[in-house]
């Protein structure tokens, strides 16, 4: 570690890329954030049907359907066989996220990302502590619980209380108390546990890394012989049990693991350009220079 | 404390502590999630589903929250509940009868727009949908039953003369008049709630109840013996001796009928 781990976090990186290159991914999930809820809005508020519906199910142009394939699961597991346009939908939005990338979902699509990013921003300004961390595996038994009681009550269960589509649904049809539990969920990040509801609790994050596990879009630490270990990276990672493997392993430069977001925070910060976005065949790493050289800066390399 | 035995191992020790703590948690989440579950089905009274809506319990492993079904129906009828506000399941689509009835739409385009089949692709004729029944539950302020010539709930009823009659009754209080009983019949109506909604009076008295609590239901085992005798064409039970009924007149024991004479025998007069 160098005296630039106390460094401000991203000062780095702005110093040596620029501000809107610091924070490139950044703007660009905003935008695309944004872009889908003024998706759904545009009907209710200016009266341009593009897309009617809610993140739950939709349908565009009066031909696309879309539905959510963790609530299909759950009705399926409740006893309701849907009718054909929803599974369709379902599959549409399965293979869509299969393909690209589970978790992309949930940095570039999902309301409460701003909220929990929001509350980790805070949550690093104050300097609080961690708090509470169950196990990365909490999640994923979350979603086995919920899909059991799905069974035993023939109901979707987790809809009764999933403040993604609850916020989306509210900004669409109508609020009521939304808002208090988009608070909770706020406050719970901040002071009780660090990314805790995307990174621990959610088990849609959950149902949406598996799903994504093989998925092509992939960020590699492709130039991870450039890293100087400034923790950048580790500071702003939602996730960030899963770069070390593809940082400071021996094997593949990929960052593997599903509960990767693909949000390419780690991308914009690291002023050495050591991650990029690449498909999950890409294994190349740069060359290592010369070990007596990687110390140094590289434009006073003799060339 | 003297151990037998093979030492007991750290990691067999942190395995069962963490079992049994993720158990633990996933039974009280599990729980909490259920209990909200069970307690979502108690969809209140007012409260209607749209038309070909499952029973509740099937529609709300059916119902994915989406609001296209809000969305198709043309007179804004249909709301999507919000969380605290209104008690019924967060999300889900209803409607209430006095603020905006169902109208009734040929082509039914919230069942047409439902994905998943909670609202069921079956119902073909809106005259079929069973969204409730409505029930004249004021007897003492419909104005119909005061002998007045109201009618509304009777005229606006979108199956008016199968769901909705006028059953005529000999006005008591006036002795000359008749009185129009709007009168329901359950087979035919749809629940719609137009005649809740017409209804004149501040608080409407004729209501569209959920079936389960506007009516009652017939034993399995009645069996109507007028009707049964019409589908024989015959008396029920063979061979029984139809005797001469005592029809008041003269010659019966009767002193109210006109040449009726005393009973041979009064039961003795109850004292209270």
């Amino acid at each position: 570690m160098t005296a630039r781990t106390h460094m401000p976090l991203g000062q780095e990186a702005i110093a040596a890329k620029g501000w809107l290159s610091a924070y490139k991914y950044l703007l660009l999930r905003r935008a695309s954030q944004l872009f889908f809820l003024v998706l759904f809005l545009l009907g209710p508020w200016f009266g341009v049907w593009i897309v009617q519906g809610t993140l739950a199910g939709s349908l565009t142009l009066g031909v696309l359907p879309l539905t959510d394939p963790f609530v299909f699961l759950q009705s399926l597991i409740a006893g309701h066989w849907p009718e054909l346009t929803a599974a369709i939908g379902a599959a549409i939005v399965l293979i869509a996220y299969a393909l690209i990338g589970g978790r992309v979902y949930c940095s570039w699509v999902c309301p409460i990302n701003p909220v929990t990013d929001g509350a980790h921003w805070l949550h690093r300004k104050l300097g609080l502590q961690k708090g509470w961390q169950p196990k990365r595996g909490t999640r994923l038994w979350i979603m086995v619980t919920v899909l059991i009681v799905s069974g035993l009550t023939g109901a979707i269960a987790w809809e009764l209380v999933n403040p993604i589509t609850m916020l989306h649904r509210g900004l669409i049809f109508g609020m009521g108390f939304v808002w208090a539990m988009i608070a909770a969920i706020f406050l719970f990040d901040l002071f009780v546990s660090r990314h805790g509801w995307c990174g621990h609790v959610c088990p849609v994050g959950a149902f949406y890394g598996l799903i994504g596990s093989k998925a092509m879009l992939r960020v590699s630490a492709t130039n991870r012989t450039a890293c100087d270990d400034c923790m950048d990276c580790y500071a702003v990672c939602p996730e960030n049990h899963v770069i070390s493997p593809a940082l400071k392993g021996k094997d593949t430069p990929l960052i593997l693991s599903p509960d990767c977001t693909n949000c390419g925070r780690c991308i914009d910060i690291c002023a050495e350009d050591v991650f990029k976005f690449t498909h999950r065949f890409d294994a190349l790493t740069v060359a290592p220079p010369e070990p007596t050289a990687a110390p140094e800066p590289r434009a006073s390399r003799p060339f | 404390m003297s151990r037998v035995g093979s030492p007991l191992s750290p990691q067999r020790r942190r395995f069962l502590q963490d079992s049994a703590r993720v158990a633990g948690g996933c039974v009280a989440a599990g729980s909490l999630l259920a209990w909200l579950a069970r307690d979502a089905r108690a969809l209140p009274a007012e409260a209607l589903r749209p038309p070909g809506a499952l029973p509740e319990k099937d529609f709300l492993s059916a119902c994915i929250r989406c609001g296209l079904c809000v969305r198709e129906c043309p007179y804004d009828t249909l709301k999507l509940a919000e969380l605290g506000v209104d008690a019924v399941a967060t999300g889900t689509p209803y409607f209430t009868a006095r603020d905006v009835p169902c109208e009734m739409c040929d082509d039914i385009p919230c069942v047409a727009a439902c994905p998943t089949g909670a609202l069921d692709p079956g119902l073909d004729n809106i005259d079929d949908a069973k969204m409730g029944v409505a029930v004249l539950v004021d007897q003492e302020n419909c104005l119909n039953f005061l002998g007045l010539r109201c009618d509304v709930c009777y005229r606006v009823c979108p199956v008016i003369d199968e769901a909705i009659t006028l059953e005529t009754e000999h006005n008591a209080r006036s002795g000359s008049h008749a009185i129009f009983i709007p009168t329901v019949h359950a087979d035919h109506c749809t629940g719609c709630g137009v005649c809740e909604k017409s209804c004149v009076l501040p608080e409407a008295a004729i209501k569209v109840l959920p079936a389960r609590l506007a009516r009652g239901s017939s034993a399995d085992h009645y069996r109507k013996g007028w009707e049964e005798k019409e589908a024989k064409g015959a008396p029920v039970v063979e061979g029984i001796i139809d005797l001469p009924d005592r029809l008041p007149g003269p010659g019966t024991d009767n002193l109210v009928a006109p040449g009726g004479f005393e009973p041979s025998f009064n039961l003795p007069e109850v004292t209270q």
